[in-house]
Order: C-alpha cells, then sequence, then structure tokens
C-alpha cells in the first residue's frame, strides 16, 4: 500500500516540471516577441552553419578585380555585395563568417552563465545557512566588479582567445541568475510535493534534482538567452579595444578594422554599418525572446 | 546607522577581493614588474638593485602586505611608461570621464524619465507600439558602434563636430577648470556625450515607464481623480514624483557602472579619460596605471552601488533593509 501511493506523490512534480518546460518550448508559438526573437536566432544559426557556402570569398583573402589591380574599397556591387576592404577583401564574406565567432561566443558563454547561476542558486536556495551566506558574498564581490574593464584585463594578461573572453563574462554575469534562481528555489522548497517527497524519505539530493530543479528550468533558460546578447555585446567590445584573437574574424574584429583604416572618414558604410546591425539583430533577438517567455512564464508581471 | 555600517563593510570586503586579484593576476604575468625597466646594459648589480627598490627581492606575503597599505593610502607606484607617480597620470584624466559620464547620463536620465512617463499616458496605442521596439533596438545596439555612425556622419561627413580627443590640439589654457569651461571643450564633448545618452536612455525610459503604470494603479491616483484635479496635476504632482524615485537610485548605479562602460566610447572618439587609460595601459604593459585605473573604477561603482542603496532607503521608507529575498 505505501509503495501504490508514493508513486504518484513523488512523479507528481516531475510532471509540473515538464509542463513547465512544455510551455517553454511552445513559447515563440504563442508570443509574437518571442516568435520573432527565436526566428533572429534561427536564421543566424543556419547562416552559421552553411557559412562556407554562401560566403563567396574567404574572408581574409585579398581580391582582384578582372583587370588586375587590388579590389580595394569597391562599393557594393554584384562582384562584391557588400564591397570590400582598403586591403581587398570581400566584406560580405567576413560578415557570413563572423557569425559563427558570434554564435559561439553568445552560446558558450550563455551556458556556462546558466549552469554557474542555476546550480549556485539551487545550492544556495535549497541548503541556506552559511552555505547560502559564502555563496552570496561571492555573487555580491562579483556585482561589485566592473563589468567590462574586467573582461579587458583578462583577455589583456591571458592572451587574445576567444575561450579567455567567455571566462571574463562567465565569471561576472552568473551572480544575477543565481539570485533569481535563489529565490525561485525558496518559494518552490516550501511546497506541498517537496514535503510530500520529503515523507516518503527522497534524499536530499533527489528532492533537488528531481523535484526542485525542473521547476527553475525555465527561469535558467531566460536568463541563459539574456546572457547570449550580453555575451555578444561584450566579444564585439573587447574585440573592437583589440584584445580579441587577431586570426579569428568576428563582427567585433571587422569594426575594429574599419576604425583603424580610416573607413569612417572616407565614409565606407557599406563597412562598417553592416556588422552592427547585425550585432543588434541578435542581441534585440535575445530581448525579445527574454520578454516573450516573461510574459508567459510569470503572466502576473505582464503590466 | 546600523545599515550604514553593514554595508560599508561590505563596500571594503569587496574592494579587498579585488585588490586581492589584481595583486595576483599582475604577478601571473611572464617577468616581473622591473622587466620594462631593465634593458640589456644592466648589470645584475643594478638589476638587484632595482628589484629591492620594488620591494620584489621580498617575500610575496610581505609584498602582499605592503601593496594592501599602499592601495590604502593611494600610492599606486610609478608609471612605467610616462615615468611618473599612478596617482598624477589618473589625476590627468579623472575629470574627463568624470564629466563625459554625467553629462551623458543626465541627458539620458531627463529624456529618459519625461518620455517614459509619456508612453505610460499612451499605453496601448501606436506611439508605444513603435516606441518600445525602437528603444529595445538603441539599448541592443553596441556603444562603440552608435559612436562610430554618428563620428563618421556628424564629425567626418557632416563636419559639425572634431573627430576626437577632448581639445583641439595645441591649445593652452590657464588653468585646468578653464579648459573644461572652454567652448571648445563642450564642442568635443557633444559627441561621446551624445553617444553615451543614446546608448543610455533605454533603461531609465522603460523603469519611468513600468513605474508610472504601477503608480497609476494606486489608490491616491484614483483619491486625486475623485478630487477633480486635472489630468496634468494627477500626472505630474502625484503619479510622476512617486514613478521618479526608482529612476534616481537608477541614476547613482547608472553612473558607477559608466565609468568603467565609458572604456568603448572613450576609445572610439580618443577621449582622454579613465577607461581609453586603462585600455592603453593594458595595450602597452603598463601594469601599474592598468592596475590603478582599475582599482579606482571599482572604488568608483561599489561607491556609486552604496550610495543607491541608502538613497533608495532615504528616498522610500517603505524599503525595508532586513534579509531581500
Amino acid at each position: 500500500m505505501a509503495d501504490a501511493s508514493d508513486v504518484p506523490l513523488a512523479t507528481a512534480p516531475v510532471c509540473i516540471g515538464f509542463m513547465a518546460v512544455k510551455r517553454l518550448l511552445a513559447a515563440p508559438f504563442r508570443d509574437p516577441f518571442a516568435a520573432v526573437g527565436t526566428s533572429i536566432y534561427a536564421g543566424f544559426l543556419l547562416i552559421a552553419l552553411f557559412a562556407d557556402v554562401i560566403a563567396p570569398h574567404d574572408p581574409l583573402e585579398i581580391l582582384f578585380s578582372p583587370d588586375g589591380n587590388l579590389a580595394r574599397s569597391a562599393p557594393a556591387g554584384w562582384q562584391h555585395p557588400l564591397g570590400t576592404t582598403n586591403l581587398g577583401r570581400d566584406i560580405f564574406s567576413q560578415l557570413v563568417i563572423g557569425t559563427r565567432a558570434a554564435l559561439v561566443v553568445g552560446l558558450a558563454a550563455a551556458v556556462v552563465v546558466a549552469l554557474i547561476g542555476t546550480v549556485v542558486g539551487l545550492i544556495s536556495g535549497f541548503f541556506g545557512g552559511w552555505i547560502d551566506a559564502v555563496l552570496m558574498r561571492f555573487a555580491d564581490v562579483a556585482l561589485g566588479i566592473p563589468f567590462l574593464p574586467f573582461v579587458i584585463l583578462i583577455a589583456g594578461l591571458l592572451g587574445p582567445h576567444t575561450s579567455n573572453v567567455i571566462l571574463g563574462i562567465a565569471l561576472l554575469l552568473w551572480p544575477n541568475t543565481a539570485r533569481v534562481i535563489r529565490s525561485q528555489v525558496l518559494t518552490v522548497r516550501e511546497r506541498a510535493f517537496v514535503e510530500a517527497a520529503r515523507v516518503t524519505g527522497a534524499s536530499n539530493a533527489r528532492i533537488l534534482f528531481v523535484h526542485v530543479a525542473p521547476n527553475i528550468l525555465p527561469l535558467s533558460f531566460l536568463y541563459g538567452s539574456i546572457a547570449v546578447g550580453w555575451a555578444i555585446l561584450t566579444e564585439a567590445s573587447i574585440a573592437f579595444l583589440g584584445f580579441g584573437p587577431s586570426d579569428r574574424i568576428s563582427w567585433g574584429y571587422m569594426l575594429q578594422d574599419a576604425y583603424a583604416s580610416q573607413a569612417l572618414s572616407r565614409g565606407d558604410y557599406n563597412w562598417f554599418v553592416p556588422p552592427g546591425l547585425c550585432i543588434v539583430l541578435v542581441v534585440v533577438a535575445g530581448f525579445f525572446i527574454s520578454r516573450g517567455y516573461e510574459e508567459i512564464l510569470f503572466p502576473k508581471l505582464k503590466d | 546607522m546600523r545599515l550604514i555600517l553593514t554595508r560599508l563593510a561590505q563596500m571594503l570586503f569587496v574592494l579587498w577581493v579585488v585588490a586581492t586579484l589584481l595583486f595576483y593576476m599582475f604577478r601571473l604575468m611572464p617577468g616581473d614588474p622591473t622587466v620594462a625597466y631593465i634593458d640589456s646594459t644592466f648589470t645584475e648589480d643594478q638589476v638587484q638593485a632595482l628589484r629591492r627598490t620594488f620591494g620584489l627581492d621580498r617575500p610575496l606575503y610581505e609584498q602582499y602586505l605592503i601593496y594592501l597599505r599602499n592601495l590604502g593610502i593611494g600610492e599606486f607606484g610609478e608609471s612605467f611608461h610616462h615615468r611618473r607617480p599612478v596617482l598624477d597620470v589618473l589625476a590627468d584624466v579623472v575629470p574627463n570621464t568624470i564629466i563625459l559620464t554625467l553629462s551623458g547620463l543626465l541627458v539620458a536620465y531627463a529624456f529618459g524619465a519625461v518620455v517614459g512617463a509619456w508612453l505610460a499616458w499612451k499605453r496601448g496605442t501606436w506611439v508605444e507600439a513603435l516606441m518600445i521596439p525602437t528603444v529595445l533596438t538603441l539599448r541592443a545596439a553596441p556603444e562603440f558602434w552608435l559612436g562610430m555612425v554618428l563620428l563618421a556622419v556628424f564629425g567626418f561627413k557632416l563636419g559639425w563636430f572634431p573627430s576626437g580627443g577632448a581639445n583641439s590640439p595645441g591649445a593652452t589654457f590657464a588653468s585646468e577648470t578653464a579648459r573644461i569651461i572652454s567652448g571648445d571643450f563642450l564642442w568635443h564633448l557633444v559627441l561621446p556625450a551624445a553617444t553615451l545618452a543614446l546608448y543610455l536612455q533605454g533603461l531609465p525610459l522603460l523603469l519611468m515607464r513600468s513605474n508610472m503604470l504601477d503608480v497609476m494603479g494606486e489608490d491616491f491616483i484614483t483619491m486625486a481623480r475623485m478630487k477633480g484635479l486635472s489630468n496634468w496635476s494627477i500626472v505630474m504632482r502625484h503619479g510622476a514624483r512617486n514613478a521618479l524615485l526608482p529612476v534616481v537610485t537608477a541614476f547613482a548605479l547608472g553612473f558607477g557602472a559608466s565609468v568603467g562602460g565609458n572604456v568603448v566610447v572613450e576609445t572610439v572618439f580618443s577621449w582622454p579619460g579613465l577607461g581609453k587609460l586603462l585600455v592603453t595601459s593594458i595595450a602597452a604593459s603598463d601594469y601599474p596605471v592598468a592596475q590603478g585605473a582599475f582599482f579606482l573604477i571599482t572604488v568608483v561603482l561599489v561607491t556609486m552601488n552604496l550610495i543607491a542603496d541608502l538613497l533608495y532607503s532615504l528616498l522610500d521608507p517603505r524599503v525595508s533593509h532586513g534579509r531581500r529575498l
């Protein structure tokens, strides 16, 4: 008898968890903001996947026009959809290949931020006490460190690698996620099904990962999607300041190249406007997705 | 009082952690800090003497204690590159950064507060449908890219504003104050400040809008309506005044965050400020300056966070400073 009542009690919260995930996946079909954001992400993802096919030239190849001259600062046209740089490189190809760098940094940083934030938030909220106090002091410290200067310092001292930029972003961005997850865990912890699981003798680990974690998963996803935009913006800034990898084409690298090559004074808008617009699109997509999910996940927030 | 002391202790803790982090990070670098001074003609004795003057011959923990004491009294050492005390190098650029940040923020927050309140009033109309995505888009734009576009259009194409720097080359002034209040300085300030304002207006605007929407649903607004007050009076005297509180604290937070975030704008416009100094000193391996600039930016950020916190409880006594969940 005891066994029979055990099962539904223990599985019920899992169902709640799955429902939350289901709502999450259905969001793009229910909210126009989320729909637009998701389509933009999907579009850039496709471009990144097929970048080699789409890009007409090697992004760093120095091109010549049919008459044998260096194709420097060519205007947009059939040959070069967005023209060429002052060294005769195809801007459109750079833009397409640059999508990869942006998505790699954005997604990697988002996953790391969401992961650290979620684990810290879960542990902090669930166990409370001194563990909570220590973890939250760490969060305070991370929030007291200036964000961009810190990432510059990391990239400047440890070397201009993409992984260092991701490290810098991850080290400072997790507390926002952790704080929100923690407060959510504090309320979930008090819910009846957690009590029920405890009565049935479930271990702390089981309660934490099977009963509590699925319920806060949508929140981690939400904060992860916000982090994508932040990470891409930060990576672009770092590359613009000259602390990014110099052998890897990214939108920030293109902007730095354009700035350093006096594209501004020549009025080469075809060079420095497109990379900026791409960054705007990706970051806006992140805003739209998080806005859409917020309204679906927390209907009471809707003003 | 207890609140202030707790916050102050937290702030010192953060600063201590940052200082320690800086100490170890700069010692992770290949070679030691004297490398920049030493050239191949130095004898072994000279190198040792130099290491002694920098205290590098002592054990690490002693170096660390000396370092902490020096930070406490504002002694950041001497710049490798400028061959001047770091404090002097910092003092040269700090006014530029403060003025740039303040003017950008003031424009952004004045604009944001007014337009945000107006948008709350226009809720559900096409104005809102058009403005909200525009504001979000501006917020999503990389700050340096906004600056580049403004610079290309208004600096180079139209030639209305100078292309960079804080003063025209060769211009001399009687004093630092004369330099800052000169028309030349203001003329140079317009584009970077406008970039900053464009980038920052989103936060106060959206904050003001949602506060207004909250406040307008409160009982005292209904009361004001029942008293038959005019719309203007309700919105401005009863609504906006209350909705403005969080915007004021956001201003303090924004100032702290901007001083560090200005890095890219200062670089685009070659604005001789703290952020640009940080970038150039890291690029030139001028570690004492990089360390000092980073520490100063942190101090500003942490102090402004503290002020925002205190301001919040001062302006709105309903906020209790117990456990915030």
